[in-house]
C-alpha cells in the first residue's frame, strides 16, 4: 500500500513548514502580540527545545489524538474552524463536477459522433479557450455580468442575507449528550454545514433554491478547467473506440445507433475518463482556492489565503494537511474504481 | 522487458545522429502544417516582442498616475483605459508580459533542469536512489499544485522571484517522472547496449547516450508547463502572494482591479485577457509539439 507512506510524507511537510518559516516557531504558533513570558511557557510545554526527530513524534501523536492546536486569528480550536470551512469547498467541488461532467462528456459525445462538424470544431475550440483562461478572471466577469448587470443570478457569498437556515440540530431539537454525543454533534454541524444537504433535510425550499442559486456561478467558473479537459478527454477516447472492430459489428448487426453509441462504445471509453475525472477532482480543490477568494465562499481555500495574510500558521498548517489527504483519498479512490471499471486490473 | 523493441537501424554513432537530426527535421516539418501550433507561436511571438521591446511599444509609463483620470474607460488616448489609480492600462500589460514570461520560462527551465536530472540518475542507477527519490516526487505530488506553491511562497515571503522559485518546485516532480519514465526505455535500447559492451564510462553514458535521446517528451512537458506556470503566476500574485506593487504584472493587476469590476470592468477585463491568450499560445504550441514530435501520442 503506497497510501501509509504518502500520508507520512504529507505530516513531514506540513510539520516542516512552521519549522522552515523565518522566525521562532513559539512566536509564529502565539502570534506577533504574545508576550515573551507566554512564549518561553509555549516553548517548554510544546517541546521545542527537545531534538527535532521528537518534536515530530509528537505532533503526529497530537495530530492523531485530533489536538490540530488553536487559530491565531479567531482563537478557535483549528479541527473546528476547518469542520466549518470544508463543507463548503464540498459542496462547491460537488457542483463544479456536476456542471464540468454533465457538460463536458455531454459534449464530448456529440464532437466526437459528429467528428470535424462546427459543433466539433466549436467545441474543442472552446475547450482549448477554457484550460487556457484564468478561472478567477473568468468568476470575476460572470459575477460582474450575470451578478451586477442582469442580476439573474447572486454575484456572492452562500446564503442571501435574510433567509434562514436552521441546523439539522436546531430544527428537530436533537439534544446530544451521552458518552457519543461529542462526534455526533460534530457529524450533525459538518452536515449542516453542507447548506443544500441542510436545507433538503430541514424541509427549507426557499434556503435551498437560495443556496442552489448561490452554488451555479462559483461551479461554473471552478468547472470550466475540468470542462474542458474532460470534454476534450471524451471526444478522443470515444474516437479510438468508434474506429474498433467490435462497433461495425455492432452496427452491422443492425443494432440502434443509439445503443452502439452509449452502451458499446462509451463503456470501453469511459476507463480514460474516469482517470481524468479523478484527477481533476484533485485539481479542484486547488482551483478552490481562487475561486472562493472571488465569490467569497467561506471554505478551505479562502481560509487558507485568509489566514497566510494574516500569519495564522497552525490553522494554514490544519487547512493543507486536510486538502492533501482530500487529495490522497481522492486520487486512491480513482485507481481503484479501475479495477471495478476494467476487470482486467487487478490490485494485489 | 519482453516486448518487442523497434530494431535500430544502426548502432553506430554517426548514423544514430544523422537519424536523429532528421527525426527534429521531420518534426519542425510537421509543425509547420499544423495551423494552430502556427498560431501559438504567433502569440507567443508577439508577446516575446512586447516583453522584450516593452519601453518603446507602450505608449505610456507603466506606473505613472492620472489620478483625475482614474478608472476611465478605454479612449484614443488610453486604448484600454485607465486603472483604479490613473495608470494606463494598455502600458502596463505591456510591461506585465516581462514578468508572466520570465516566470513561465524560467520557473519551467529551474524545474526541468532539477526534475531531469533527479528522475535521469533515479531511472538510471534505480535501486534504493531511484526509491528514495521517487517516493518523495510521490509526496510532492500529494499535494495540488498551486497549495504547495502558496506553501512554499508563505515560507519563503510574497514577491516576484520566490513566486518563480515556488512554482518551479512544485513541477520538479512532473518533470523527474517524465524523464525517469523516458530513460527507463531508452535504457534497454541496443544502441545503449552496444556503448557499454565497447566500455563507455557511466556518467558519458547518461550525457552522450540516453539523455538525448529522452528530451522529446520533456520538451513538450515543458512548452506545456510554461502555460500552467504562467496560470499559477497570476493566481499567486492575484492573492498577493506574487509580484509585488506597484510593479506591473497581470495577476496582480487583477488582485488590485478586483475591487472596480463593477464599477470599471475594463481594469480587470485586459489584463485577463493577455494572461489568456499567451496561455493559449504556449498550449496550442505544446499540442502541435506533442502531436509533431511523437505522433502515437496524439489526442
Amino acid at each position: 500500500m503506497l497510501l501509509f507512506p504518502v500520508l507520512i510524507g504529507i505530516s513531514i511537510v506540513t510539520f516542516a513548514m512552521l519549522r522552515l518559516i523565518p522566525g521562532d516557531p513559539a512566536r509564529i504558533m502565539l502570534g506577533e502580540h504574545a508576550t515573551e513570558e507566554a512564549i518561553t511557557r509555549f516553548r517548554e510545554s510544546a517541546g521545542l527545545d527537545d531534538p527535532i526527530p521528537v518534536q515530530y513524534w509528537r505532533y503526529l501523536q497530537r495530530l492523531i489524538r485530533g489536538d490540530w492546536g488553536r487559530s491565531i486569528a479567531r482563537n478557535e480550536w483549528v479541527t473546528v474552524e476547518l469542520a466549518q470551512r470544508l463543507p463548503a469547498t464540498i459542496e462547491l467541488s460537488i457542483g463544479a463536477m456536476i456542471i464540468s461532467c454533465v457538460i463536458g462528456i455531454g459534449a464530448g459525445i456529440i464532437s466526437a459522433y459528429k467528428h470535424n462538424s462546427v459543433f466539433d470544431l466549436v467545441t474543442m475550440v472552446g475547450a482549448l479557450v477554457g484550460v487556457s483562461m484564468p478561472v478567477f478572471w473568468l468568476g470575476l466577469l460572470m459575477s460582474y455580468v450575470f451578478g451586477y448587470r442582469l442580476h439573474w443570478l447572486p454575484p456572492s457569498a452562500r446564503l442571501t442575507v435574510g433567509v434562514e437556515l436552521k441546523t439539522i440540530a436546531e430544527a428537530y431539537n436533537l439534544n446530544l449528550s451521552g458518552p457519543l454525543g461529542g462526534a455526533a454533534t460534530s457529524v450533525l454541524s459538518f452536515l449542516s454545514n453542507l447548506y443544500v444537504f441542510d436545507s433538503i433535510v430541514t424541509a427549507n425550499p426557499t434556503a435551498l433554491i437560495d443556496s442552489l442559486k448561490h452554488l451555479i456561478l462559483p461551479s461554473i467558473a471552478l468547472g470550466t478547467i475540468p470542462m474542458s479537459i474532460i470534454a476534450r478527454m471524451t471526444r478522443s477516447s470515444l474516437l479510438e473506440v468508434l474506429s474498433a472492430d467490435y462497433i461495425r459489428t455492432a452496427r452491422a448487426k443492425g443494432q440502434h445507433e443509439r445503443v452502439v453509441l452509449m452502451t458499446h462504445a462509451m463503456k470501453n471509453a469511459f476507463l480514460p475518463i474516469i482517470t481524468v475525472i479523478g484527477l481533476q477532482f484533485g485539481g479542484l480543490l486547488a482551483g478552490a482556492i481562487l475561486t472562493e477568494t472571488i465569490f467569497s465562499w467561506p471554505g478551505m481555500g479562502r481560509l487558507v489565503v485568509e489566514r497566510i495574510l494574516a500569519r495564522d500558521y497552525p490553522t494554514v498548517q490544519g487547512a493543507v494537511l486536510v486538502i492533501a489527504l482530500l487529495f490522497v483519498v481522492l486520487n486512491l479512490l480513482v485507481d481503484l474504481s479501475y479495477a471495478y471499471l476494467d476487470p482486467r486490473i487487478r490490485y494485489e | 522487458m519482453e516486448m518487442e523493441k523497434p530494431p535500430s537501424k544502426n548502432p553506430l554513432q554517426p548514423t544514430r545522429i544523422r537519424a536523429q537530426s532528421s527525426l527534429l527535421l521531420d518534426a519542425w516539418h510537421r509543425l509547420q502544417r499544423d495551423k494552430l501550433a502556427i498560431a501559438g507561436m504567433i502569440l507567443i511571438a508577439l508577446f516575446l516582442i512586447a516583453a522584450i521591446f516593452a519601453p518603446w511599444l507602450s505608449p505610456q509609463s507603466p506606473i505613472a498616475q492620472q489620478l483625475l483620470l482614474r478608472r476611465q474607460p478605454p479612449s484614443r488616448e488610453h486604448w484600454l483605459g485607465l486603472d483604479e489609480v490613473g495608470r494606463d492600462v494598455f502600458s502596463r500589460i505591456i510591461y506585465g508580459s516581462r514578468a508572466s514570461l520570465q516566470v513561465g520560462l524560467l520557473s519551467v527551465t529551474l524545474a526541468i533542469i532539477v526534475g531531469a536530472i533527479l528522475g535521469a540518475i533515479s531511472g538510471f542507477l534505480g535501486g534504493w536512489i531511484d526509491q528514495g527519490i521517487m517516493r518523495f516526487m510521490d509526496i510532492l505530488l500529494a499535494f495540488p499544485g498551486l497549495l504547495l506553491a502558496i506553501a512554499v511562497v508563505s515560507i519563503l515571503g510574497p514577491g516576484l522571484m520566490n513566486m518563480l522559485y515556488a512554482i518551479a518546485f512544485v513541477s520538479i516532480p512532473v518533470y523527474a517522472r517524465i524523464m525517469r519514465a523516458s530513460v527507463l526505455a531508452v535504457k534497454e535500447q541496443d544502441f545503449v547496449m552496444a556503448a557499454q559492451s565497447v566500455g563507455v564510462p557511466q556518467t558519458r553514458m547518461l550525457v552522450r547516450e540516453i539523455l538525448p535521446n529522452c528530451l522529446t517528451p520533456i520538451i513538450v512537458a515543458g512548452t506545456l508547463g510554461i502555460a500552467t506556470a504562467i496560470l499559477d503566476a497570476a493566481g499567486l500574485s492575484f492573492l498577493g502572494l506574487g509580484a509585488q506593487p506597484p510593479m506591473p504584472e497581470w495577476g496582480t493587476m487583477l488582485g488590485e482591479g478586483r475591487g472596480s469590476v463593477f464599477t470599471a470592468p475594463h481594469i480587470v477585463f485586459f489584463p485577463g485577457v493577455a494572461i489568456m491568450l499567451s496561455v493559449l499560445g504556449f498550449n496550442l504550441l505544446g499540442d502541435g509539439l506533442r502531436d509533431a514530435l511523437d505522433p502515437r501520442l496524439r489526442m
